[in-house]
Formats: structure tokens, sequence, C-alpha cells
């Protein structure tokens, strides 16, 4: 049997739907209502309330945390201020992408690593020799993600902190509903968000208190279903969806780089030596095959293709996550590996990896999509990520 | 002399490889006897009756090997084989504790964690590394294996072919874990990866089962390796438990090979191989009667085919004595008991999803080096490995409504046992084996209504099984590939012309596999119209 997370009580409570989902060994709620729909634009017009227990969680502690840690990650960890939070992918030897998450300064000695996969046999390698605790913090610590435009105004109800100060990846310990917690201003939808981390067994209360709190202001408690298209509209990966861990991998050419991923902006090769590091320099000097693009497809080739058979345009309702293939011509160029109908935005997108002479924005595309049983291609075209990134992000 | 052949081949033995050869022999437009000394088909894979109601898959229990074009080109589904998946693993531990490995990757992390949050997260490393190795070795098992001090061009290219895959194809580092597969131990393979002793002692078994070997013997990571070969609907390490019993398995290739027109006639020993002139003319049966054929095609162990079917006298002494020397000694007994209620283990509910997979009792590696030790010198295991699974718990046909079958693997077991097998051991044996599962499930005793104890002497009495070996002969790195069973003689043929193996003895080994069964077939006719000549 899977578990539930910390919050099950509560979330098991409102799930109408019954539809739960996996993540990580545990359920969690695919969404609360019959369908998702509400619960996306809580994120996007008022708040919604996302159970994020499920991600791993590790504790590095000790005089040579830095060091542990900045030869695993790509990002300069000694860079990482006391409470600054990073963005941040890991790799093999051969660069290649393990994983990836944030990276929290808790003090000078202290970090935190999130993660989507077991990464404790990883850290404790490369901890051999070096003064440093490692503990798995998973199951320990509870986490919920507060995401929308009014996450900031309930979460200044119930916290004894000042939010209006609390900068974009930072985080602050206070007391919310009167619990020790760790705020920080994180999230995977590209909004104004935080996400609150507290011990395990007081979940309920904080769950509790939020829901109270945000009466007023529109909270909605949201499943993975929403929070799925709101990833893909900010241009958020997912591990084993827009890419194959390196640990998973049957095959090498599975797997990808960070700069395949569009993470170049992560990777500190001037840091000093870390895993992976010869072989990405070796990639940058020689150039990238692949890269991770965004693909907006044009609504009116959709509108075409679905006019042959006397239909409107059929839209994805729910975020896809498959590998479709993308031509150039007739050539095969690539694959998108998600992709939704953004509400918001009204338009269609995916991401995916393209061959790097098509990867770059405005280069002219084409998806394959399914219309009435026969497989056609849509125009689409190469589009800057994040699809969707408003100043409140940030603000 | 009069001897116009009566087949253009004739199988000995009704096993499930000697079922597979006349199948395929068959299917190719061969008129073929098959033989079988028993009153039914199936050799080791048979299911009986032993006890009114009780269905027992007497000898072989589960079904991995089974080749997946053996299932595609007999047509075995059509002719009634269904194989169900035993999806789990179950390891009691002493004082109430288990360790279950689950078809679900998540819920298997979950309790191996419980056990070493380390052993957790290497777990599926581990596990596709073992399926890669399975997949570079593939290509050996699907093959005729080439003699690599031949100079016959065709086997140079053969090969040359192998050299360039695991040259070319086969990734440095997959290579270097073969080679060490291929020479460690077992338990030291496994140290290198996991700190978990139960998980480790679980996953080592496999290393041992059928070997007479513990899992500190060199070599035994190999057999491991061999288990993970298994494959359903073309998936890696996947077990499965045929629906109505191993028997099910022979039956359905039976079926497939009277198809083809394969004449089969049991209760038909035979008693001698007819050689004249270096070459095989046929078969004499105990009863006097004498069949002839342009092929004989012996499915029975090594020992029994070139030690008592064939005078000595028609073989080179060197192969005699490689012959003698090929280790079969069996090292294993079954038990299959009739049950009244399912055991009931220690810590778990009274029924539950851990009953219908894989039931593992040996719970630490020094256990089960333990239980070779007293095999070493002569003894059964006191506190024997045991690998159960509890068919009516799958398929409920096996037993009356409410009743259960179990069938026990038992390990150690030696058939030259000290002081030699009779009644009083053989339940002395059976006595061990149930006190070491009362240990775990308190209420197996009461719960017996009938126990069949089957030694490796019962084994060869019964089945015809040398010495009471499951493989035909161990399945040790000096007994496999193009070693098997004699240096020289591994593609099927035999120093008697017109005489070909097709057992578990042949490549690529034991198991329900049908490999060699298979292989031999194609051989055989590969060679048709020039018979090959020395």
């Amino acid at each position: 049997m899977l578990r539930g997370t910390p919050f099950h009580s509560r979330t098991s409570a409102l799930c109408e739907g019954q539809n739960w989902r996996r993540w990580a060994g545990y359920v969690v709620a695919g969404s609360y209502e019959l369908t998702h729909e509400r619960e996306y634009y809580a994120i996007r017009t008022t708040a919604a309330l996302i159970d994020i227990s499920p991600l791993h969680k590790y504790r590095i502690h000790g005089p040579d945390a830095v060091r542990v840690v900045d030869r695993i990650v790509t990002r300069d960890a000694s860079k990482c201020a006391v409470n600054q939070i990073m963005y941040t992918p890991w790799c093999t030897d051969a660069g290649k992408v393990l994983d990836d998450g944030t990276l929290w300064r808790l003090d000078e000695q202290t970090f935190r690593l999130t993660a989507a996969e077991p990464n404790l046999h990883w850290l404790l390698e490369n901890a051999i020799g070096l003064a440093v605790e490692i503990e798995d913090e998973s199951d320990r610590i509870a986490a919920v993600a507060l995401q929308g435009p009014n996450s900031r105004e309930i979460l200044k109800l119930i916290s004894d902190t000042d939010l209006d100060t609390l900068g974009y990846f930072r985080l602050k310990r206070a007391a919310v509903a009167d619990l020790p917690a760790i705020i920080t201003r994180t999230g995977y939808t590209g909004d104004l968000g935080y996400e609150i981390w507290v011990e395990a067994d007081q979940a309920g209360r904080l769950w509790d208190a939020l829901m109270a709190a945000g009466r007023a202001y529109g909270i909605l408690p949201t499943g993975i279903l929403a929070l799925d298209i709101a990833r893909v509209e900010a241009g958020l990966l997912l591990l084993e969806v827009d890419y194959v861990p390196a640990r998973q991998a049957e095959v090498a050419s599975q797997t990808s780089t960070p700069y395949e991923l569009g993470l170049g902006w992560t990777v500190k090769l001037d840091k000093g030596p870390f895993i992976g590091r010869q072989a990405l320099a070796e990639q940058k000097r020689r150039g990238l095959k692949w890269k991770f693009v965004g693909i907006e497809v044009e609504w009116e080739s959709l509108e075409r293709l679905y006019w042959e058979f006397g239909l409107p345009p059929q839209l994805p309702t729910e975020a896809w996550r498959e590998s479709v293939p993308v031509y150039s011509g007739r050539q095969w160029i690539g694959y998108a590996t998600s992709g939704c109908w953004s509400p918001i935005l009204k338009k269609y997108l995916a991401m995916g990896h393209l061959r790097a002479q098509y990867a770059k924005p405005g280069t002219p595309v084409k998806m394959e999509v399914k219309v009435e049983h026969q497989r056609k291609q849509a125009a689409a075209r190469v589009v800057k990520k994040p699809f969707f990134d408003p100043e409140r992000k940030r603000a | 002399m009069g001897r116009v052949p009566h087949y253009d081949a004739i199988v000995i033995g009704g096993g499930h490889n000697g079922l597979t050869t006349a199948a395929y022999l068959a299917k190719a437009g061969k008129q073929v006897l098959l033989l079988e000394r028993r009153d039914i088909l199936g050799g080791a894979t048979v299911t009986e009756e032993i006890y009114p109601g009780f269905k027992y898959s007497v000898a072989s229990y589960v079904v991995s090997l089974l080749r997946p074009d053996v299932i595609r080109e007999l047509k075995l589904a059509e002719h009634g084989l269904e194989i169900v998946p035993l999806e789990s693993s179950f390891s009691p531990l002493p004082g109430g504790d288990y360790l279950v490995r689950w078809a679900d990757r998540d819920q298997t992390r979950r309790e191996i964690y419980r056990h070493s949050p380390h052993d957790a997260d290497l777990y599926p490393e581990f596990g596709r590394l073992m399926s890669q190795m399975a997949r570079a070795v593939k290509p050996l098992i699907s093959m005729a294996p080439p003699d690599p001090t031949s100079l016959n061009p065709k086997e140079l290219l053969e090969l040359a072919k192998l050299g360039r895959y695991f040259a070319r194809d086969l990734e440095q580092e997959h290579f270097y874990s073969l080679v060490k597969l291929m020479t460690m131990s077992v338990a030291d393979f496994l140290d290198e990866w996991f700190e978990s002793e139960p998980l480790k002692a679980v996953m080592s078994s496999s290393g041992i089962i059928g070997t007479f070997l513990g899992p500190r013997s060199p070599g035994t990571a190999y057999v491991m390796l061999h288990h993970f070969m298994g494959e359903i609907d073309g998936v890696f390490r996947a077990w499965g438990f045929p629906r109505g019993g191993t028997g099910a398995v022979a039956e359905s290739i039976a079926s497939a090979a009277r198809s083809y027109g394969v004449e089969i006639r049991t209760s038909a020993d035979v008693e001698q191989v007819i050689v004249k002139k270096g070459r095989a003319l046929g078969v004499a049966l105990e009863s006097g009667e004498e069949i002839y054929a342009r092929r004989v095609v012996s499915g029975v162990d090594p020992k029994r085919t070139f030690l008592k079917l064939v005078d000595e006298s028609h073989l080179p002494s060197d192969f005699v004595e490689d012959i003698r020397r090929f280790r079969i000694q069996g090292s294993s007994g079954k038990v299959n008991l009739a049950l009244s209620e399912l055991p009931h283990f220690t810590g778990l509910p009274a029924d539950g999803p851990h009953l219908r997979g894989f039931i593992s009792v040996g719970p630490s590696i020094e256990y089960l080096e333990r239980a070779y030790d007293d095999a070493k010198y002569g003894a059964f295991s006191r506190r024997p490995y045991l690998d159960i699974v509890i068919p009516s718990a799958i398929d409920p046909a096996m037993a009356p409504p409410g009743k259960h079958v179990m069938s026990i693997f038992v390990q150690h077991a030696p058939y030259n046992l000290n002081g030699g097998w009779n009644d009083a051991q053989r339940e002395a044996f059976g006595d061990a084996v149930v006190d070491t599962l009362a240990e775990f499930a308190p209420n197996i005793k009461d719960a017996i209504l009938h126990r069949q104890v089957l030694t490796p002497w019962d084994l060869e009495q019964v089945m015809g099984l040398t010495e009471g070996n499951i493989f035909q002969g161990e399945l040790s790195l000096h007994q496999l590939f193009f070693l098997r069973p004699a240096a020289g003689w591994a593609r099927y043929r035999t120093p008697v012309k017109n005489l070909y193996l097709c057992g578990s003895a042949a490549h690529p080994g034991g198991g329900i596999s049908s490999a060699p069964g298979r292989l031999a077939a194609l051989e055989i006719l590969k060679n048709w119209s020039k018979p090959w000549s020395s």
C-alpha cells in the first residue's frame, strides 16, 4: 500500500473525485474537485494550496558542508548566502543530469537539498572523508505550497514575519499558525508563491490554519493536475517526463546534460572541481547537438486540421506527458515531452528536445497531433521559455 | 540388415526439452517418435495429483526462462499455456520481521528503506545493471555455442561476431561487471553493492539454487545472472506460475508436438541406443522392441545417455572420461504439502499478497552458507534454505476450495548422503524442512494434510535425473557454454554419428527454458542433408 502524506487526513477529506496520483511513493490528490479547472485558476487568480510533501529532502550539516555540496551540484554553493536558495541540477561524471532541485543555505554550515529522486546514497558517497553529516529528512518534514496572487496576503495573516522583505528564492524561519516553520519564496508554478515547511506531525494544524486564513481570498486545495499545467506555462522541467535521469537511463543516448536542458546558466565551470565539470567544459567547447526549447503550436494550423473533419479544434484539457515527434519539412528533428493548452495565455504550448540548429526562437517547425485517429502535423514555432512570467513572481 | 528406418527421428525422454525438440523437428516435416519411460509426460516438468484433490507441481515449480521464441514458434498460448506472474518475493526473518520485494518499485523501495536507506537507493540501479548484463549475455543463450578452438570457418565467423559484440557493443563498465559476475561469488558480488543482510541473503539465493555451492563459492554470481535472464513477454526478471502447474507447460508443448504429427509413446523405456559402426540407428526398448530412425535425440542427461544407453565401446575414451567427470551431484530436494489452511507468518496478516509470490526462507548469507556447510560433509542441511510458492493461492484449481498446496524447494540435500538415503532419512529431511518453516509460520504443522518428500535419490528414481540434479549437471562456469556438456561437444552433437543431445545438459543449461530443445532441433535440421562426419 502506498502512503498518504502528513496532510492525508486533511486532503483525503477534501478529495471529492478520489482522483489520487502517485508521487515518489506517496499518493497525492490529482484534483480535489471532479475536474482540475477551478484549481488551475486558483493558482493564477487567487491562491492554491498544494501538498508537496513527497519531495525528497536532505540536510547536509558540518564544517565541510559547502565542500560536499559544491562537489555535487553545478551551481556555486559558496556563493549561496545564508537564507538564499538556488535552483540547481547535479550530474554524473559524464555531465549527465541525475536530478534537479533546490539548494538552501540554512546557516554557514547547513544546507537543505530538495530532490525528485532518492539521493541519500549519492550524497553519502560523495561525502566520504569529509566532516559532514547527512540526514534524510524526507519523512520528517511536511511541505505545502501556497501559490497565486493572493498567497502573500493569506500568509501574512498567520505568520509572524515580514513577508514583504522576503525576496524571490529566499527563505525565512518564522512561526506560521504558531508553529515553527520555514517559509521559502519558491514554487513550481511560475507565480507569486511560497512553500511552508514544518515537522510532519504538525502538518494538519498548518493546513487548517492556511485554509481558514485563505477562505476570504479564494484559497482552493489544488491537486497536481492543475500544477502540471502551471509548471508547463512556467517552462519548468519535470524529471522522468522532460528528461531521463542518468541513473534510470537504459542507454546513454537517453540522458541529457544541463546545457542540453537549457540549464547552462546553472553550470559554473570556473567555481572549481565538481562532478561532471570536465565533460561539461568539453561539451561547452564543442557545442551542443540538442537543446530543450519552448514550442508554440499555431492556432490557425490546428483549426485547419480539424476543419477538414468538420470539427472545431480539440484541445488537451490536461497537460500531456509523452514523446511527440517534431519535424522540419519531412525531417524528424526532435520530440516534445510535455505540453498543454494554456487557459490563461490561450495558447497551445509544448516543451521538447530539438536538434540545436532548429532551436532558435522563431524557427518554424511541425509537431505531430492526432486528429480524428489520424496523425497530422500542426505548424508550430520555437519560442522562448518561460511562456508565462508575471511580474508578481519576483516582486 | 533390413533396418529400414521407421522414423526420421526418435526423441528419448518426454521432458519439456525432448518435447520441444520433437515439436520443432516435426514442424519442419520430419516423422518423429517420442518415447517416455513414465506413463506421464513432462519429466521434471510435471503436475500430479499425488493426494486426492491436491495437484502438486512435483519437481519444477515456476517458469521464467521459457524462451519467448519457443512460445511464439510453437504457438504455446494456443495450446493452452497460461502463465500468471509471480510478482513479489517475501522473506520472513527471525522475530517476526520480514522483507518483501513487491512488483511496485515505490513499495519495494519503502520496504528496503526500512532495512537500509543506502540499499533502497541502490536497489533499482542494481536491477538495471543486471538487466543490462542479461541483455549482454542473451546473444550467447540464443545461439549454438561456437567452439573457440575450432578452425571451421563458420564457427570462426560466429566467434568473430561475438568478439565484435563484446568489444564494440558492450560498454566498458558493463564489461568489467560481466567479468566480475563470471568470477565472483554471489555474496562477494552483492557485498560490493548492499549492506542489508536480509536483502543480500534473498538476492544471493538465486545464485545457489540448483547448485552444489554456497553463496561464498566463486561462480555463484553467474548463476544469479542466469536467473535474472528470466523473461516473460520480453520483460527480464519476471517469474510466473503456469496455470495448472508446471505440467501444463509440458502438456502445451506436447499438444503442439502432436499437432505437427509427433507420435508420442509413454511407458516406453529405452534400454539402449542401437549403434553400428559409430552411427546411431535407433533404440531398443526394455520390452525388446527395436525401433529404427535416421536420427536419435536424447533428452536425458549425458551420464545416462553415454554411460548407460550407449555402449562405451562406441565412444572415444577421453570423451567417456569427460562425461564421468561431469559434475552432476544433485543438492536439492522438494517437499510438497497439502494444507488445510494458508501458512500464517508471524508479523503479517494470515492472508495477504505476500503469499501470492515467492516465499524465501534464508534470512542471512551466514544461514545459507551454513546450510551448504552441512551438505559439504554429506548431511542434509539441518536448517535448509527454502524457496516456497503456494500454487493454490495463484490458481485455486490446484486444491479443493479453501484448501492449499505448497511447493517447497529445499537446499541442500546432497545425493551422496552419509549412509545413503532411505525412508528414515527421507522423513528426517522432511521434518527438518517443516520444522524450519514452522519457526516462521507456526500453524504449518497442524495444517498439513499430506506431505510428499523428494530427495535427490527420489528425483533420480522417479524422473530419471542422474544423481537428482535438476539442471542435468551443475551450472558452474566450467560446465557452461562451449564446455557443456564436454569440451568440443557443445553443439548438440555427440561422438556417435546421428546421435544428438537436447536436454538441460546441453547449452544453455537448465530451467524450463526449452532453449536446449529448440537449439538442438535447429542444429539437427541444419545438418539434415549432410549428416555430421568426423
